[in-house]
């Protein structure tokens, strides 16, 4: 059974396998430097559907699909599904899900939905609830756009703080303990507003969030950052990545190479017009599922705490004159599936 | 954290890349005085082609919408503007990417309620506040006459 350790931490005693995963994105997302990793990239932004909506349940599915095929996995064999998106009312996912039967727990964590429904799968799991449950998030740049910005054709400039919202989308599929990567421990974040109130700068809303949940994620469990390959949060992009560095080393403690962000990691800053780098739940679901489970599987990686942020933003409110509050949850997946170590 | 919410704000203000205005403002005087110019050789075209000031003055504003909501139409005019920023913003080439952008967006959620109901979504502060404005320079003129007797 799992044990709560105290303070959002919640520690695996079965360690249980992530036992399939996949991940599908759009064309810009498979022209960028993570393209070859991912299972299924569209050159229709639309993928054959008549609205943006549509488009973002399909990409889910397709999504989903990879991860049962590389887990030979039946669909109806998916006890439990935990799925979120961007979109009011979860929509991405609902629609996704309206047909496949499955048991559905539909999460909003912003772009923090992977870790958030990642940490549940596994918390299911490691208490031997159902046969495999799965975590699964989508984001698609133009559903986004449309409800929290402007309609796509409209002529604006974009601020160099402002992310690009990644047409992706990411499924773990969580099983009983069997063959790496594990998931070792959990860390479910808090509410953290440090006044950030620009919506097109989330990632320096975030990384406040991202630092107090790793910071607590480490006291807890006893870890340092030298405990990890890699520390990787998403998606705080460029300007919240550096304000993460910025916030450690006022503990003394410098993070070095060890830390990304999958925002940085999907696309070329140089060659790709995205501004401060990537976001959206699909985001740091893709560059998990399809670049970084796959290395824990090789072995090529060992430690990985997977820190996703999500800044909370309501259009609404920003308009009202709130500031963002965000969230950051942290899973520390691992190759090293050894009960008695800790 | 030790840092309090305004040294926060300051680091990350600090942090966050400022827009190059030096360029932008370049930029949009360029592209803006470039639709200005096109609107001026339109004006003389319309007037070479025999119509009196006012309808030649018409023709050019239906011209640049015209041409406004077919480059929107086709993806373009928001590529000219992320360079151009201001620049295809101000122009009335602007208001009608404005107007169009919307309808086109909003068309899967059906004419009434998506196109209909959402034309107006950003254009529609620009009308509120202009009809306001001009409603309110209305009452002043007519209390300055009034009172010129």
């Amino acid at each position: 059974m799992s044990v709560h350790i105290g303070n959002g931490t919640i520690e695996m005693t079965s360690m249980p396998s992530i036992v399939g995963f996949g991940s599908a994105v759009g064309r810009m997302e498979g022209e960028g430097p993570l393209g070859s990793c991912f299972d299924y990239v569209s050159d229709d932004s639309g993928f054959g559907e008549s609205s943006w909506e549509k488009a973002e349940s399909r990409l889910q599915q397709h999504a989903l699909e990879q991860a049962l095929l590389r887990g030979s996995i039946a669909e109806s064999d998916i006890s439990f599904m935990f799925a979120g998106d961007l979109l009011n009312q979860c929509t991405g996912s609902a629609y996704s899900m309206r047909n496949n039967g499955l048991r559905f727990v539909g999460l909003y964590g912003a772009c923090s939905t992977m870790a958030e429904s990642l940490s549940m799968a596994s918390v299911f799991m490691d208490n031997g609830i159902g046969k495999y449950c799965g975590a699964l998030t989508s984001s698609h740049f133009c559903s986004a756009e449309r409800q929290f910005r402007f309609p796509e054709t409209y002529g604006g400039q974009r601020p160099p703080s402002a992310q690009w919202t990644a047409t992706a989308s990411g499924c773990a599929i969580v099983g009983a303990h069997g063959q790496p990567p594990y998931v070792r421990a959990v860390t479910v974040g808090t509410i953290i507003d440090m006044g950030i109130k620009d919506a097109n700068n989330m990632g320096a809303a975030m990384a406040p969030a991202a630092y107090d949940t790793i910071k607590t994620h480490f006291a807890n469990t006893g870890t340092a950052p030298e405990s990890y390959d890699l520390i990787l949060t998403g998606d705080l992009g460029y300007v919240g990545g550096e304000l993460l560095r910025d916030l450690f080393l006022q503990d003394g403690i410098d993070l070095g190479e060890r830390y990304n962000d999958c925002g940085m990691m999907i696309f070329d800053r140089e060659k790709q017009d995205v501004h401060a780098g990537g976001s959206g739940c699909g985001c740091s679901a893709s560059v998990l599922c399809g670049h970084i489970l796959p290395r824990i599987q090789s072995g090529e990686a060992h430690n990985v705490l997977f820190t996703a942020t999500g800044a909370l933003m309501s259009p609404t409110v920003i308009q009202q004159g709130e500031s963002i509050p965000a969230i950051a949850h942290a899973v520390h997946i691992s190759d090293n599936g050894n009960i008695t170590e800790g | 954290m030790k840092l309090t919410e305004s040294e926060y704000g300051r680091l990350a203000k600090l942090r966050s890349p400022n827009s190059n205005v030096l360029r932008n403002t370049a930029m949009a005087f360029l592209v803006g005085g470039a639709i200005c110019c096109a609107g001026q050789a339109l004006l003389n075209i319309y007037k070479m082609l025999g119509t009196d000031e006012i309808t030649a003055g018409t023709l050019t504003s239906v011209t640049l919408v015209f041409l406004s909501a077919v480059m929107t139409g086709f993806g373009l005019y928001d590529k000219i503007a992320k360079h151009a920023g201001a620049g295809t913003l101000v122009p009335i080439t602007g208001f009608a990417n404005a107007v169009v952008s919307p309808a086109m967006e909003f068309k899967t959620e059906g004419y009434v309620l998506g196109v209909g109901a959402k034309i107006f979504i950003i254009a529609g502060p620009v009308i509120v506040y202009g009809l306001a404005a001009s409603a309110v320079y209305g009452v002043i003129l007519f209390i300055v006459r009034a009172m010129r007797g």
